[in-house]
């Protein structure tokens, strides 16, 4: 089987400043990361090839330098990476990306075999949109299973898939015909320290780099800047609340009298709870 | 085990291991190099400043597009007290030369441009995985090395041990001790942001233009240590070491001395209005000539700090690193084109090559500086510093005590704290080490 991974080279956000004078994101100097939850994904798709045979192709959008996420991912096990990358692209919001993605996965079908499975991250970390994963199922007519906790079987014969889903509520046991796009879930799974010989290959491969046009897109407008509605105003670093939390001291007081403080404090605050729960209790 | 084998398997992707793989690779040789961290520079850790001729020799063209932060156009020694320091400044026109010699680097991004050369030159190049133990063969050669990935091995025909000054191959397969805690210094550092302008304020630079500050003084509480401050583009780094048995004796933490040094009234105004970026300790080879344990054997060779080849008197380190490396790829460059096995016998081209170089000249010329820094610390680092601050201050102050008295309590000052016959042999020593 074929399955695509779709993963994004992100600013490590654990380490992003904001620049004391100007205000503005200092990129320079960062390092940048595979989005944590792409790397589930991927296992995800490791896994899956492990067991059922096949190739893991993994995909990304952008800059040159986006090679490094993906020279990752071959240490890690995959057997094929592509990179979109074309001044075209620059600027894509989620709907112009989903677009750019969907449209290279159509071509990585055409290349090398129709996918059976496209994974992404369920979201990432820097956009935190989750939209380009449905984006790309809506595109490709893919059914999309998102927020995937765990792949319960796979029948390729029949062609079925079963996944476990979180949702709100709990979590929904569904069953799905392939092909289909999952976004995954974090915490499922623990990526995987590739061979020897993977990192040796990964070293060594050349990365397939895909113009808009090797990616077989036709209409550029809908690419970049230019395909891309969302427009961002303005960028700010949030002030710090003024109100900070007070630590209470146990030590001195009774904990009831503490508890009942607390409640008294809720309730001047939130008026409308106290006559709930006091209608909600006398009923 | 991988089937693939390699000429040579360079461990680590510092200085002397980027400069043993490039020289290696770039003469033909198939080259495999580990490194542990993520990427190359990931881990590494210096001041830092880059001596260009050094790299000249290696890459020459490497200003078209080597990451350097400042050239450096001002020196400045400081000896201090805990309120006051004596320098000396040289400032020169001189340094801003079309091909400077001394640039600050920020070791990240160099060390990863230096690698994108190595792996330009042909080299393989491992990220994010650590060579484990040598493997050896029934006749005790080197022939390969483990790695931590499922314990995979690899074989190469020599290995070239980069693997910094902690060596855990070197002394895991018994080729040398571990060194021992009065041959290693301890430094801490922190890099800390303040705005481009500020800086060329600050110390007087334009555009390029960078400052090195080096301090010894009561800074170091009477440890042998030096504490430094470096003008980096957008930063500046700072920091502090002294050697591990003196922190050992004295139960002093590292982090406290920094601490110290940074609210120091000559340093805190310099970095007002700054935020720490990044902090890092990094162990430092200060053994010197003595120190240098076994460079070459059957299938290896040891480069850079695994070598302790590290001139603390000079706080020179990444040039003897580079050299080092250079050298020992030319050298196993030059066997492999002949044909001869990788043996003792031939890998000792190594060592001849390496002595006739500035690398080894140097150390043995300051091959007793260790010993009397480490004895008589408490006299070099605390008491004279103090004495010179005292003598300096008596001399520019003015308050109405004739001259005459002002010299003879300065030269009291000296002869109550030292004896005639101490400061005639510390000056004597000091004279022979440096000799």
């Amino acid at each position: 089987m074929h399955i695509v991974v779709c993963i994004k080279q992100v600013p490590d956000s654990a380490q992003i400043r904001v620049h004391p004078v100007t205000n503005t994101i200092m990129r320079q100097g960062v390092p940048t990361i595979i989005n944590p939850y792409d790397l589930f994904a991927l296992e995800e798709a490791l896994k899956v090839r492990d067991h059922h045979g096949g190739e893991v192709t993994v995909l990304t959008m952008g800059p040159p330098m986006a090679e490094e996420a993906l020279r990752k991912a071959l240490t890690y096990g995959a057997d094929r990476a592509v990179l979109l990358t074309d001044r075209h692209f620059a600027g894509s919001d989620t709907l112009a990306t989903s677009f750019a993605l969907s449209q290279a996965i159509a071509q990585i079908g055409n290349s090398f075999g129709t996918p059976d499975i496209v994974f992404t991250g369920k979201q990432t970390i820097d956009g935190d949109t989750a939209q380009v994963g449905p984006g790309i199922a809506k595109r490709l007519n893919l059914v999309q299973l998102t927020y995937v906790a765990k792949i319960t079987s796979i029948d390729l014969s029949a062609r079925a898939i079963t996944v476990e889903r979180r949702s709100e509520g709990g979590t929904h046991v569904l069953k799905s015909k392939l092909p289909c796009l999952i976004t995954m879930l974090e915490g499922t799974t623990v990526i995987r320290r590739g061979s020897l010989d993977d990192a040796l290959r990964a070293a060594r491969s050349e990365i397939v780099k895909w113009s808009a046009v090797e990616a077989g897109i036709e209409d550029i407008t809908k690419c970049g800047l230019r395909g891309s509605p969302t427009v961002v105003k303005r960028v700010f670093a949030p002030t710090p609340r003024e109100q900070k939390a007070v630590q209470i001291d146990t030590t001195e007081k009774r904990v009831r009298d503490i508890a009942d403080e607390l409640v008294a404090s809720i309730f001047t605050h939130q008026p409308a709870l106290q006559h709930e729960l006091s209608s909600a209790g006398s009923a | 085990m991988s089937k693939e084998k390699f000429d040579a398997i360079v461990v680590g992707a510092g200085m002397s291991g980027n400069a043993a793989a490039y020289t290696m690779a770039s003469r033909g040789l198939k080259v495999l190099q580990l490194e542990r961290g993520e990427y190359p520079g990931s881990k590494n850790v210096q001041g830092a400043i880059l001596y260009a001729n050094m790299l000249e020799t290696i890459i020459p063209d490497f200003r078209d597009d080597a990451p350097l932060e400042r050239h450096l156009i001002e020196q400045r020694f400081w000896l201090m007290d805990d309120t006051s320091h004596t320098g000396v400044h040289y400032r020169s026109d001189d340094f801003n030369e079309p091909t400077p010699n001394r640039y600050t680097i920020i070791r990240a991004q160099f060390d990863k441009w230096f690698s994108r050369k190595v792996r330009e030159a042909g080299a393989t190049v491992l990220c994010e995985t650590t060579a484990t133990e040598l493997v050896l063969d029934g006749g005790g050669k080197v022939i390969g090395v483990r790695t931590d990935r499922a314990g995979e091995t690899i074989h190469a025909e020599v290995v070239v041990l980069a693997e910094g000054v902690n060596g855990l191959l070197g002394t895991r397969a018994g080729f040398r001790k571990v060194p021992k805690p009065e041959a290693v210094a301890l430094a801490v550092k922190e890099m800390h942001f303040l705005p481009e302008e500020v800086i060329g304020e600050r110390f007087g630079l334009t555009g390029d233009q960078g400052c090195v500050i080096e301090a010894a003084g009561t800074i170091s509480r009477g440890m042998a240590g030096l504490g430094f401050l470096y003008t980096n583009k957008e930063s500046v780094s700072l920091g502090i070491g002294c050697l591990v048995s003196d922190f050992a004796a004295t139960v002093e933490s590292p982090y406290t001395l920094l601490d110290a040094f940074k609210d120091h009234p000559s340093i805190r105004p310099l970095l007002a209005g700054s935020e720490v970026k990044e902090y890092a300790a990094h162990l430092i080879p200060e053994g010197g000539y003595k120190a240098i344990p076994q460079l070459f054997g059957n299938g290896w060779v040891v480069v850079g700090d695994a070598g302790q080849l590290n001139n603390a008197v000079h706080r020179e380190g990444s040039n003897l690193a580079m050299t080092s490396g250079r050298i020992a790829g030319e050298a196993i460059s030059m066997i492999k084109s002949q044909g001869c096995p990788m043996a003792p016998e031939n890998l000792s081209l190594y060592k001849a090559m390496l002595d006739k170089s500035f690398v080894v000249k140097d150390l043995k010329k300051y091959k007793d500086m260790p010993a009397l820094l480490h004895t008589n610390s408490r006299n070099f680092f605390m008491t004279y510093p103090q004495l010179l601050s005292k003598a300096a201050q008596n001399f520019v102050r003015v308050d109405g005590t004739p001259k005459i008295e002002k010299e003879k309590a300065t030269t009291a000052a000296f002869v109550k704290a030292r004896s005639r016959w101490g400061l005639f042999s510390d000056a004597v020593r000091l004279a022979l080490a440096w000799r």
